[in-house]
C-alpha cells in the first residue's frame, strides 16, 4: 500500500512502525487474555486444599488394610504379614520392571505399613487385593482386573501391562499410628 | 459485495488458492469485514457500535462458557457455586465480574446502536431486514440476559424470575397456567433453574447465527451513512479494511477502558446489593428492580396502574411494555419520510432531541427508583409520550417538514465538491 | 393503512396512561396539599438515616488490606458475632490470606468445633474444625436461628457489606448506631415506638432492630500488645474492615489487576488512534501537510 508513498523513507517507515505497533500491542493483549483461561480450568483453591489425609493405623491388623481417601482417590493403606514381607525382600530387583525395594517404599521403622494409591498405573483402575477375600493376583500383593496388572507384596508392578509400581504418596508418620499424607 | 468497483479476493500463496478452491472462507472474510466491502467514507463513531456489539457477544460466550465450567444450577448450590467461582476458581472473580458488566456493556452498545438507527432512520428501504432482525437481536439479548441474571441465586434473580414469569399470568384464561408450565413449578425452583440455565447457553449462539444473518442483509445495500444519500460511485466509499477495522480497533480500546474501570473498580456499581443475599422464597426485598437496561420498559409496565375500559391495569401493563419494544418492527412502514437523516429533517430532530431522548432518560430513571409518587406519574408521562413518538408523531411529522437540501453525494457531504477524492484513482 | 393502524394504537396506550395519571394526580394531590411532599411521611422516611463515613485502608481503587486490622476484625467476629451469625461461605484455610502460618490456621481452626460423623457409631457428632471446613453455623438450622432470636434470623456475614447499600459503613454505622428512641419521634408518631424485644437503630431501614447491641463496652474483645485500644468504635471498624475482606477477598488482587490492564489498554489505544490517523490521512479531505498518502 506504501508504493505510491510521495514522503519518502521517514513517512514509510513511521507509518509502518505505529501499525506494526498497534497490531502488536493487540497481538500482547489477546495472548495476555488467554492465560486466565486457561488456568481457570487448574484446581481452585478448595480442591488443592483438600490435598492432604489422615489415616489411623492402630486398627490395621497384619495381612490386613484400609482404604483411605486422598485427593478423592482410593489410598491403600496395608500392614503387611511376615511372609509377605520376606517374599517382597526375596525378589532381585534388578530383575524388576520398576525397580525399588520395600525399604524404599515404606518409612524406616514401619516397613509392614504399606502406604501406595490404589491407582493402577496402567490407565487408573482401582486394584483388587486390599481385602483379604479379594483375588490378589500371582503375586499375593493387587491385581488389576481391567487389563490385568499383577502387583507383589510390596505393591510393585510385576506383570501385565502396567508401566511402574503403586505411587507411594509423599507422607509422615505424626504419631507412631497416625500417617499424614500429602 | 453489491458494488461493481468492490475488489476481488486475490490468494496471494498456495495455501490460500487451496483454501479459496474448496472452502472459500477467506474469500467470505475480505468480502464481509476486509478490503473488499466498501463502506461510505463519511461514517462517524457512532457506526462503531455494531462492530462493538458483536465483540461484546464474542467476550459473553467466551466468559460465560468459562463460568459454566464451575457453576451449577441447582437450587441448594447455585448461590454458593457462584460464590465459589468468586473465592476459589483460579481468575473465577475476574470471569464472573468480566461477564456480569459484559452484559450492561453490550446493553449500552446495542442501545447506542439502536438509537442511531432511530436518528439516522437506518430501518428505512432498502435496510428493513437489517432493522427486523436487528429487533430479533435485541429482543433474544433481552430473554437471554433475564435468564442469565437468575443464576446466582440470589433475591433479585429469584423474585425477577417470579415477576417476569408473572407478566404472563396478565393474559386472561391461559396465563397462569402458562406460567406454571415456564416455571415448571408454582414458584422459581430446580426446574426453573434448570431451563434458565439450559436456555441462557443455548440462546447466545442463536443471537450469533441471527447476527450472522443481519451482516448479510447489511451487505445487500451496503452500510447506511450520517447524510443518508445512497452510495453513487466508488468516491463515495473506502474499503472497509483499513479504514475501518483501524477505526473500529480505536473505538475498542476506548470501549475497553471504560469495560476495564468498571470491572476492575466498581464490579458491583451496576448491580444490586440484594442479589448477595441467598434466594429466599419467603421474602421479597423492599424494592425488587430488574437490571439497569430493563428499567425503561419496566417503568412503562409500571405506569398502567387503572384498568382502562374492561382491560386489567395489569393486563394493559404487560401489552403495553411488549408493544413498546414489538412495535420498532413496524417503524420501517411507520416513518415515511423519504429523507432519512436526522441531520436533514427539521421537525424530526426537534422531536428526538426534546422529545424521544428525554423521555427515554425519564424511563430509566423512574424504571430503577421505587414504584412511589413522584416516579410512577412521571413514568406515566414519558410513556404516553414514548407510545405517541413512534406510533403518531413519526408517521404524521413527515407530512409537514420541510427536510432540508441534501448533499448531493456523500463525497460532497465530505469534500465540499464532488470530485473524485482519491488522489491515486 | 398500517400507519393508521399504529396511530390508533399509540392513541389507545397514550390515552390509557395519561387516564392513569389523572388518577395519579387525584389520589396525589390532596398527600401533597397535606404534607408537601408527595407521600405520606412515617417514621422511616424521616428517622431514618444514611451510613456514617467511614474510612478503611480498602477503600478506593488504590485500596488494600490492612493485615491487623483484618486479624483484629477477625477476632470480634470470633468472640462476639460468630455467637449467632454464620459466614458459611469461608473456610478456615482462608484466614492464611490475612498473615496466619499454616499451622496458626490449623490450631486456629481445632478451636471452633464444627459438625462431624463419628467414625465409630456414624451418628452425628461436633468435632474440632481443621482447615479444609467452613465457618460453621451456631445453629444446627433456620428454624432453630429463628427459634433462638425471637423469629428474626440472623443473617450469614459471609457477603454482609456486599449484600447491603452502603458496605463496611453500613455495618459500622448499625454497630454504632443503638440509641434511645428519640422524643421528637415518639411526638410526631406515637404508633411507632419500638416494640418490646426490638431496638432502635437509625441506620437500619425499619428503625427497629431485632440484635441487641453487640458491641457494649470498651475492652470487649481483648486485643493483643501492639494494637489500637478496643473502643467500641474501633472493634465496629475493625470487624466492618474483616467483613469486607469476607465479602470480597479477591479486592486488592483486582485493584492490582487493574492498573497494569488499563495502563496496558490506554498505551494500546493510542497507538490504535495514531494509527487509524496515518490511515485515513491519506483520505481526508483537509490539508495536512507532510504526512503520507496511502491509497488503499
Amino acid at each position: 500500500m506504501a508504493e505510491n508513498d510521495g514522503n519518502g523513507e521517514d513517512g514509510v517507515r513511521r507509518r509502518d512502525f505505529i501499525n506494526i505497533a498497534a497490531v502488536s500491542f493487540a497481538g500482547v493483549g489477546g495472548i495476555a487474555v488467554v492465560l486466565p483461561l486457561v488456568s481457570q480450568m487448574s484446581p481452585s483453591a478448595d480442591v488443592l486444599a483438600e490435598s492432604s489425609t489422615e489415616v489411623d493405623t492402630s486398627k490395621i491388623e497384619a495381612g490386613q488394610g484400609i482404604t483411605a481417601v486422598y485427593r478423592k482417590q482410593p489410598l491403600f493403606v496395608r500392614r503387611l504379614t511376615k511372609k509377605e514381607i520376606d517374599e517382597a525382600n526375596a525378589v532381585d530387583i534388578s530383575t524388576l520392571r520398576d525397580p525399588e525395594t520395600l525399604e524404599q517404599r515404606t518409612k524406616p521403622g514401619h516397613t509392614d505399613m504399606l502406604i501406595t494409591m490404589g491407582v493402577c498405573t496402567h490407565l487408573g483402575c482401582v486394584p483388587l487385593g486390599i481385602q483379604s477375600d479379594q483375588n490378589r493376583g500371582p503375586f499375593g500383593g493387587y491385581f488389576c482386573p481391567c487389563h490385568g496388572s499383577a502387583y507383589d507384596t510390596a505393591a510393585r508392578i510385576r506383570k501385565g501391562p502396567a508401566p511402574k509400581n503403586l505411587q507411594v504418596p509423599d507422607y509422615v508418620f505424626t504419631s507412631d499410628t497416625v500417617v499424614s499424607v500429602g | 459485495m453489491s458494488f461493481p468497483w468492490a475488489r476481488e479476493y486475490q490468494p496471494t500463496n498456495g495455501l490460500m488458492k487451496f483454501l479459496d478452491e474448496k472452502l472459500p472462507l477467506p474469500r467470505l472474510v475480505y468480502g464481509a469485514i476486509g478490503a473488499g466491502y466498501p463502506v461510505p467514507r463519511n461514517l462517524s463513531y457512532m457506526w462503531n457500535f455494531g462492530v462493538l456489539a458483536g465483540f461484546c457477544l464474542v467476550l459473553q460466550i467466551v466468559t460465560g462458557v468459562v463460568l459454566a465450567m464451575h457453576y451449577a444450577p441447582n437450587a441448594l448450590v447455585a448461590f454458593g457455586t457462584t460464590e465459589h467461582i468468586m473465592r476459589d476458581v483460579n481468575w473465577g472473580w475476574l470471569m464472573r465480574y468480566a461477564h456480569a458488566n459484559g452484559a450492561s456493556f453490550f446493553f449500552i452498545v446495542v442501545y447506542l446502536h439502536i438509537f442511531r438507527g432511530f436518528f439516522y432512520s437506518s430501518y428505512k428501504a432498502p435496510r428493513e431486514m437489517i432493522w427486523l432482525l436487528g429487533v430479533v437481536i435485541f429482543l433474544l439479548m433481552m430473554a437471554t440476559a433475564f435468564m442469565g441474571y437468575v443464576l446466582p441465586w440470589g433475591q433479585m434473580s429469584f423474585w425477577g424470575a417470579k415477576v417476569i414469569t408473572g407478566l404472563f399470568s396478565a393474559i386472561p384464561v391461559v396465563g397462569e397456567p402458562i406460567q406454571v408450565w415456564l416455571l415448571g413449578g408454582f414458584a422459581p425452583d430446580d426446574a426453573a433453574l434448570n431451563r434458565f440455565f439450559s436456555l441462557h447457553f443455548l440462546l447466545p449462539f442463536v443471537i450469533a447465527g441471527v447476527v450472522i444473518l443481519h451482516i448479510w442483509a447489511l451487505h445487500i445495500p451496503g452500510s447506511s451513512n450520517p447524510t443518508g444519500v445512497e452510495i453513487k460511485d466508488e468516491s463515495d466509499t473506502v474499503p472497509f479494511h483499513p479504514y475501518y477495522t483501524a477505526k473500529d480497533g480505536f473505538g475498542l480500546g476506548v470501549f475497553l477502558i471504560a469495560y476495564c474501570v468498571m470491572v476492575f473498580f466498581l464490579p458491583n456499581y451496576l448491580g444490586h446489593p440484594d442479589n448477595y443475599i441467598e434466594a429466599n422464597p419467603l421474602a421479597t426485598p423492599a424494592h425488587i428492580v430488574p437490571e439497569w437496561y430493563f428499567w425503561p420498559f419496566y417503568a412503562i409496565l409500571r405506569s398502567f396502574t387503572v384498568d382502562f375500559f374492561f382491560v386489567p391495569a395489569k393486563l394493559m401493563g404487560v401489552l403495553a411494555m411488549f408493544s413498546a419494544i414489538l412495535m420498532w418492527f413496524f417503524l420501517p412502514w411507520l416513518d415515511r419520510s423519504p429523507v432519512r437523516s436526522g441531520h436533514y429533517r427539521p421537525l424530526f430532530r426537534k422531536f428526538f432531541w426534546f422529545g424521544l431522548i428525554p423521555t427515554m432518560a425519564v424511563l430509566f430513571y423512574c424504571g430503577g427508583a421505587p414504584a412511589i409518587e413522584p416516579y410512577v406519574m412521571l413514568s406515566q408521562l414519558a410513556t404516553a409520550y414514548y407510545f405517541l413518538h413512534f406510533l403518531v408523531v413519526l408517521p404524521l411529522v413527515s407530512s409537514f417538514e420541510k427536510p432540508e437540501p441534501l448533499p448531493f453525494s456523500i463525497t460532497e457531504s465530505v469534500l465540499g465538491s464532488d470530485k473524485p477524492a482519491l488522489s491515486g484513482e | 393503512m398500517i400507519r393508521l393502524f399504529g396511530i390508533s394504537i399509540g392513541l389507545v396506550f397514550a390515552v390509557a396512561v395519561l387516564w392513569a395519571f389523572a388518577n395519579g394526580v387525584v389520589s396525589v394531590a390532596p398527600v401533597v396539599s397535606q404534607y408537601g411532599s408527595f407521600t405520606e411521611p412515617t417514621a422511616e422516611t424521616v428517622f431514618h438515616r444514611h451510613p456514617k463515613e467511614l474510612h478503611l485502608q480498602s477503600d478506593g481503587p488504590l485500596g488494600t488490606w490492612d493485615y491487623a486490622q483484618l486479624q483484629r476484625g477477625y477476632q470480634v467476629y470470633k468472640e462476639v458475632c460468630s455467637a449467632c451469625h454464620s459466614m458459611k461461605f469461608l473456610a478456615f484455610r482462608d484466614l492464611e490470606q490475612l498473615g496466619y502460618s499454616p499451622a496458626q490456621v490449623k490450631a486456629e481452626a481445632a478451636t471452633w468445633q464444627v459438625p462431624g460423623v463419628n467414625p465409630d457409631t456414624g451418628e452425628a457428632d461436633m468435632r474440632p474444625g481443621t482447615p479444609i471446613d467452613s465457618f460453621p453455623s451456631p445453629y444446627p438450622n433456620k428454624i432453630a436461628a429463628a427459634a433462638a432470636n425471637n423469629n428474626a434470623v440472623p443473617p450469614d456475614l459471609s457477603l454482609i457489606t456486599k449484600a447491603r447499600h452502603g458496605g463496611a459503613s453500613y455495618v459500622y454505622s448499625l454497630l454504632t448506631g443503638f440509641q434511645p428512641q428519640p422524643a421528637a419521634l415518639l411526638k410526631e408518631f406515637p404508633d411507632a415506638k419500638t416494640p418490646p424485644g426490638l431496638h432502635y437503630n437509625p441506620y437500619f431501614a425499619n428503625l427497629n432492630l431485632a440484635m441487641a447491641p453487640p458491641l457494649t463496652a470498651e475492652g470487649q474483645v481483648a486485643y493483643g500488645p501492639g494494637n489500637p485500644k478496643p473502643t467500641i468504635n474501633q472493634m465496629a471498624t475493625d470487624v466492618a474492615a474483616f467483613l469486607t475482606w469476607t465479602a470480597e477477598p479477591k479486592l486488592q488482587k483486582r485493584h492490582q489487576t487493574g492498573w497494569p490492564v488499563l495502563g496496558f489498554l490506554l498505551l494500546a489505544t493510542i497507538l490504535a488512534y495514531l494509527a487509524k490517523q496515518q490511515i485515513w490521512a491519506a483520505i481526508k479531505p483537509k490539508k495536512t501537510a507532510a504526512t503520507g498518502s496511502s491509497d488503499a
